[in-house]
């Protein structure tokens, strides 16, 4: 497949763009493989494209039930940033950072990253001091960092948001990391497709794992709606049905929450929102995408729920959030919502593991941040799976933290998934 | 999604707060810390399908419940008083 560059584009032009090829194949199942990744969203490709330019794995398959880019890789508010308290979390979320800042050259594929900036708004003295607490452990670990002091700063920097005094929580500062940004979100998971099928990963879609192989206690394959396929390898990456494919293999109990998660997009407007900013007073976070539309989320739904669509109380709450920033968006009408099942972990950070049987590995537990962990996850989970052994960087995120009492819980709110 | 509450009916989602997965069972208090607290405290069993979880009607009459609803469906199929809840 021909590389995308200024060359192919003009090529094409003037053959009237007839002769481009799709962008990955369409393979036939073979019988068996080194590797199996169960699930075909972003950490399952971007695992797939790191198996293949890491370790020189490529006899890969990424076995997808639906279309690619159909869950959370399609479904996200797109924002990308590696403003974290914790150790763990800011060298794996910087690494993700540093890898997303070459992610359009290394893939051939234009994943329209903007670091336009996220800046969290401080509603009172306290939350500023807790956001310089956390600005400084960014810096420590190297990673940028600005408090902005004052109404006024924030108010230059984000026009059209309400810094008066009479706003209902009145905005007195907030943390700014300029690297963060967004990242269209489809093409991410195209992109990666992409690369991984040129590097010779075969992506199977409209494939469902429908049970797993066993011999004895080890799984050595799948079974799936177009047929069973071998591996010495199964690495399950699947996000909010963590639960589900798991219970195949004989896997009760995670210490994973399912849960519902809205997002909503408005029409479009002219660019008016020029980063990423977050309420500090509740939960929202905004931002407004290349085409115009004003992306937006807040809370999950807050019980377990595997419905990809959630319920009117928080829509009703984020919208009210939202208006309450910037009152001038207020008759702005909303053009789409959905809801996306996140994997609530009960630290409220990811796990990246060898097992939870012989043969398996798993990726999990995401809770709301899993768009931006892309590249690091699957940077990180290809290495557990060729090395048998975690990563440096991902040590911290195995399953059996929660046995030894060694938590990263950023948020401090003990193991209460709907919270994180 | 509707939550009939024993005592005041049919009510909004939005009257009620969720207080988690009602399938655990909390082990002896007096059993030492092991295999057995790790599992209570961390473990699920997030089922994809019917799941019995408690709620309060927090914005009504203050009851707590346990309400058995399909995660996949929101349906609910019972909501009994936490009171009296053997299972």
């Amino acid at each position: 497949m021909a590389e995308y560059s200024v060359f192919s584009l003009l090529k094409n032009s003037f053959s009237g763009n007839r002769d481009w090829k799709p962008a990955w194949r369409k393979p036939d199942p073979k019988p068996e493989y080194d590797v199996v990744i169960v699930g075909g969203g972003g950490h399952g490709l971007s695992t797939a494209y790191y198996l293949a330019k890491e370790h020189g794995l490529t006899n890969v398959a990424v076995l997808e039930k639906g279309w690619l880019g159909s869950g959370n890789i399609g479904r996200n508010t797109t924002i990308v940033r590696s403003n974290y308290l914790l150790p763990e979390n800011s060298r794996f979320y910087e690494h993700s950072m540093k890898l997303w800042e070459g992610l359009s050259h290394d893939l051939n594929y234009n994943v329209m990253f903007s670091q336009r900036g996220i800046l969290n708004l401080a509603h009172t003295p306290g939350q500023l001091d807790d956001f310089a607490r956390r600005g400084n452990a960014m810096r420590h670990e190297g990673i940028d960092a600005e408090l902005v002091v004052g109404a006024e700063a924030v108010g230059r920097m984000v026009p059209g948001l309400d810094v008066s005094a009479n706003a209902r929580f009145p905005i007195v500062g907030g943390l700014m990391q300029p690297r963060a940004g967004t990242a269209r979100h489809d093409a991410v998971a195209w992109g990666y497709a992409r690369a991984a099928d040129r590097r010779g990963v075969d992506i199977l879609e409209n494939c469902e794992v429908t049970g797993f192989l066993r011999e004895g206690d080890r799984v050595v394959g799948v079974t799936t709606t177009r047929g069973d396929i071998r591996a010495r390898k199964v690495a399950v990456a699947v996000a909010g049905s963590t639960g589900r494919v798991v219970k195949l293999a004989g896997v009760d109990e995670m210490p994973i929450e399912s849960h519902v998660l809205q997002a909503f997009v408005s029409e479009s407007l002219k660019p008016v929102l020029h980063t990423v900013v977050t309420f500090g007073a509740g939960h929202l976070y905004a931002s407004q995408s290349d085409k115009g539309g004003l992306v937006f989320g807040g809370d999950i739904d807050g019980y377990n729920s595997y419905a990809q669509r959630g319920n009117l109380p928080v829509v009703e709450d984020v919208a009210s959030e939202f208006v309450a920033m910037f009152p001038g968006f207020s008759r702005v009408r909303l053009l789409r919502s959905w809801g996306g099942i996140m994997d609530m972990s009960m630290d409220g950070s990811p796990i990246i593991t060898t097992g939870p049987l012989p043969g398996m590995y798993l990726n999990c537990g995401w809770c709301y941040g899993g768009f931006k962990a892309t590249p690091a996850s699957g940077w990180c989970f290809a290495h557990t799976i060729a090395r048998d052994e975690p990563h440096a960087l991902s040590a911290a995120f195995t399953l059996d933290r929660f046995r030894r009492g060694i938590l990263i819980d950023e948020k401090g709110v003990g193991a209460t998934p709907r919270l994180h | 999604m509707l939550i009939a509450c024993p005592y005041c009916g049919p009510r909004d989602v939005g009257e009620f707060t969720y207080q988690g997965d009602a399938n655990r069972k909390r082990p002896d208090p007096a059993s030492p810390a092991g295999a057995e607290w790790e599992r209570y405290v961390y473990d699920r069993t997030n089922a994809a399908g019917e799941h019995r979880e408690y709620w309060q009607h927090s914005g009504g009459c203050r009851a707590h419940l346990v309400v058995t609803r399909n995660t996949v469906t929101h349906a609910i199929s019972s909501v009994t008083l936490v009171r009296g809840d053997d299972a």
